[in-house]
């Protein structure tokens, strides 16, 4: 497989996969919003944190308003983070490389980009809000489905997993990170009584709340939901399972020593991870939670030193964009 | 829509593909016009809804530029073939395949010792003002000796009924996929009249092409690493690009994805690490080729591809500087060439031009300007041409400054009466003008397809047959007649 088809489709999976995992993102800080007291202030700003676009914001929105952070993370083309946007980079990706995946999924993403494009503008208000964001994680989550039952086991499928699950996993410490210190009020006390609201807004978000009750059997509590999102081997959103798959889908790869040892890595630092500790100092967990995207980071920066790039002697002949004008060169015979 | 009725069928004023006359269809045409004219006004109403709906599920498209965006248009298709007798098809399939050698000749002769200069054939002011002509070819051996591996050479036919070429494209022509698919879509829209294997077939095409490629490969013996280069998805042609990859079960690649090393030989980049390549079929302008040897601000090409072709290591079809000899000028001088190379009489003919360099045509050529096509050397696609009898004083007095400007750059030839072929619009069957490309493969052996791409100008009397202005296609069907049939089998027999 050409490394710019294998990099296409897995920058793909990983825009599909932002896009859900913004609006669950979105949609857990909605229902923390709803049902925290008024005195608590709990507020827009630290998803922009989160999601590392403070600068692009600040340069467009002078407040983190509620409106503002929403309408940046859901609509804005001038955002590349943001779900329309994402969107539209996974249909850019896949346009390329469509022909080495069933006709059908090509035509999933195109459409699921043209029916979020089309609602985006209202569904960011209040009230349509909560549908919207649910849209957009059916959708993304229908095309999963579609891969799933339709695309052969082979270097394209591995390439989307791949994909998939480094975004996914990246993605879930952020929505976990809503619960850390960037978020919430330093006073614990203050906190207590509305804890297991608040992970339970978080397990909701993943939709993780009903396989947590079958699985821990416990009222929600701080340290069982940090350990079932992080380490839980079953669910599978979790960290752990996420890495966990990562490094099976390596195995299927030619040249796998150096991704494959930097995934162990990471998911050594999860495994090993002291649970009580980190949910005790929502700092702690802030740190940890950095820790890990810098895991991530490096993982991606091996997969792409190892597939997609793999010429490290031989200088790069093109840059990868390419103005419109010289894409028209060629077949002047045609018509 | 109404019902097919061919005596009504207005053919009288050019000659006519598939009627000889109202209400009398040729030989080779009779039993698809019967069928048609039985078919009820549902039943033809259904058959053209059946190819408009095959035509989106393949997803047969072409690419328009158009006011700063990409458009992906439905490949537009109409269902009535046009139809060729086989007795006649051969005879110029024997034409192409004469014409084509006679150009790699050509081509050879000037990228080497240019005899064709040195024997007065071809004026050298000719070759001197080539835009096309390479310098950075010169001295090259490519396989086999030949340049123009795939050549698609326009066809058309006037009032008489001869067929005359037109030109011929030997950079990077198109269209071959849609004279596949149209075959396939015409199969599934009028398959009782396959039934009697009377329709030649189109399909090995691809299985040429592949050899052809395979056979030009640097390293004999090891199994030929091929590949298709695309300047990329905002190529008006890419969805040939792509199907001719697929088809051919190739890595279809763009520039990005190669790289040539000190080595000289060229790579891609695949998750299994480097993979050499041994051929490129290039669908990309020689000027974006190579940025070390042609245009420097490429980022379609591959820096180091002239390199690694001059020292062997790789081989490109179609060889750079081949567009040499699709030079209008150089058109003209083309009868002349068969006769030098190949001392034979050219089969088919040319259409009569006139050469602007010299004094008597460019002032016959002033002096009609309202009566002849006017094109310059080296356009294609149908831009920049006069057309004398629907043009404006205005444009004329355009083109005379031209032509005065840069005698060498304009060639004129007379309007010709292009055949007509049946087209259906709302039921009703109306003459449209049509032409054809047939495609020509060039290895070891020659290939002509059978038939080739048929285009039809769409709107009523126009003779721009140029999908990006208005064109459409047909499937091409050359026929045995039932003469021809009994003739062969006594033959055979």
């Amino acid at each position: 497989m050409l490394s710019r088809v294998a990099e296409n489709l897995y920058w793909m999976a990983r825009y599909i996969e932002r896009a859900e995992d913004t609006a669950r993102l979105l949609s857990v800080n909605s229902h923390l919003m709803l049902d925290l007291p008024g005195r608590l202030p709990l507020g827009w700003a630290p998803l922009i944190e989160m999601t590392g676009s403070r600068e692009a914001f600040t340069a467009r929105h002078a407040d983190f308003d509620e409106r503002s952070v929403v309408h940046f993370l859901c609509a804005d083309t001038d955002n590349d983070i943001s779900i329309i946007s994402a969107l539209a980079s996974a249909r850019e990706n896949l346009r390329t490389t469509r022909d080495v995946v069933p006709r059908e999924i090509w035509e999933e993403v195109n459409q699921l980009y043209l029916n979020v494009a089309d609602h985006v503008e209202n569904g960011v208000s209040p009230r349509r809000r909560d549908n919207f964001l649910k849209n957009v994680i059916r959708g993304c989550q229908t095309l999963t489905g579609l891969i799933e039952g339709t695309l052969s086991h082979g270097l394209a499928r591995t390439f989307i997993e791949l994909g998939r699950q480094l975004e996914r996993a990246d993605m879930t410490t952020r929505i976990v990170d809503v619960r850390s210190a960037s978020l919430l009020p330093q006073n614990p006390e203050e906190l207590l009584p509305f804890e297991n609201l608040q992970w339970m807004s978080v397990l909701k978000s993943l939709t993780a709340y009903q396989m947590y009750r079958q699985q821990v059997r416990l009222r929600v509590r701080g340290p069982d939901v940090l350990r079932f999102l992080l380490q839980d081997p079953n669910l599978p959103r979790s960290i752990a399972c996420s890495l966990e798959t990562l490094g099976y889908e390596l195995t299927l790869l030619p040249r796998q020593d150096r991704p494959a040892a930097t995934v162990s890595l990471v998911r050594a630092d999860v495994v090993d991870a002291d649970i009580q500790a980190l949910a005790h100092s929502p700092s702690k967990l802030h740190a940890f939670i950095d820790e890990l995207q810098i895991g991530f980071a490096a993982i991606h920066a091996t997969l792409s030193a190892t597939y997609f790039v793999n010429d490290d002697a031989v200088p790069m002949a093109t840059t990868p964009h390419q103005s419109q004008s010289q894409h028209h060169a060629g077949d002047n015979d045609n018509d | 829509m109404s019902q097919v009725n061919w005596n009504n069928y207005a053919c009288r004023d050019y000659y006519d593909e598939l009627m000889a006359a109202p209400g009398q269809p040729r030989a080779s045409a009779g039993e698809l016009c019967n069928m048609l004219a039985r078919f009820s006004a549902e039943e033809l109403a259904e058959r053209k809804t059946a190819a408009e709906i095959a035509i989106r599920t393949m997803g047969i498209t072409f690419t328009v530029y158009s006011e700063g965006a990409m458009i992906d248009r439905a490949w537009p298709f109409d269902i009535v073939p046009r139809i060729i007798p086989a007795s006649e098809w051969r005879k110029t399939e024997a034409g192409l395949k004469q014409r084509v050698q006679a150009l790699n000749l050509f081509i050879d002769d000037l990228y080497h010792d240019q005899k064709v200069i040195k024997d007065k054939v071809l004026p050298a002011e000719v070759l001197a003002q080539s835009v096309n002509f390479r310098p950075q070819c010169v001295g090259i051996n490519p396989p086999h000796g030949v340049w123009a591996h795939v050549c698609g050479s326009d066809l058309v036919r006037d009032g008489e009924g001869t067929l005359y070429v037109l030109e011929d494209n030997l950079r990077i022509p198109s269209g071959v996929s849609y004279m596949l698919e149209n075959r396939n879509v015409t199969k599934r829209v009028l398959p009782e009249l396959f039934a009697s294997g009377k329709i030649l077939p189109v399909d090995d095409y691809v299985a040429n092409l592949y050899d052809m490629l395979a056979a030009m490969s640097p390293r004999p013996g090891d199994e030929p690493q091929v590949v298709v280069l695309t300047p990329g998805i905002y190529n008006s042609a890419y969805f040939e690009h792509a199907y001719l990859a697929q088809q051919m079960g190739v890595e279809l690649v763009q520039g990005s994805d190669l790289v040539v090393d000190d080595d000289d030989v060229v790579y891609m980049r695949t998750v299994e690490g480097r993979r050499r390549v041994d051929v490129i079929y290039r669908r990309v302008d020689d000027e974006f080729l190579d940025p070390e040897a042609f245009n420097p601000t490429s980022m379609l090409g591959v820096a180091g591809l002239m390199r690694a072709w001059r020292a062997g290591k790789v081989a490109l079809a179609n060889a750079p500087g081949a567009g040499v000899a699709d030079d209008k000028v150089v058109y003209a001088f083309v009868p002349a060439l068969i006769r030098y190379y190949l001392d034979q009489e050219p089969l088919l003919p040319n259409v009569p031009s006139y050469l602007c360099m010299f004094e008597d045509d460019r002032r016959y050529v002033l002096d009609h300007l309202d009566e002849l096509v006017v094109k310059p050397a080296n356009e294609s696609g149908g831009y920049g041409m006069l057309i004398g009898p629907r043009s404006t004083k205005e444009t004329r007095e355009e083109f005379a400054r031209l032509i005065k400007a840069n005698p060498r750059n304009y060639m004129a030839q007379p309007t010709l009466a292009l055949s007509t072929t049946p087209t259906l619009f709302d039921g009703l069957a109306q003459p449209r003008h049509v032409d054809l490309r047939p495609f020509i493969l060039s290895g070891p052996e020659i290939h002509v397809t059978t038939g080739g791409l048929t285009r039809v100008a769409l709107i009523e009397g126009s003779l721009v047959v140029n999908s990006s202005q208005g064109g459409g296609s047909k499937d091409t069907w050359i026929v045995e007649t039932d003469d021809n049939a009994a003739a062969a089998a006594a033959k055979g027999a």
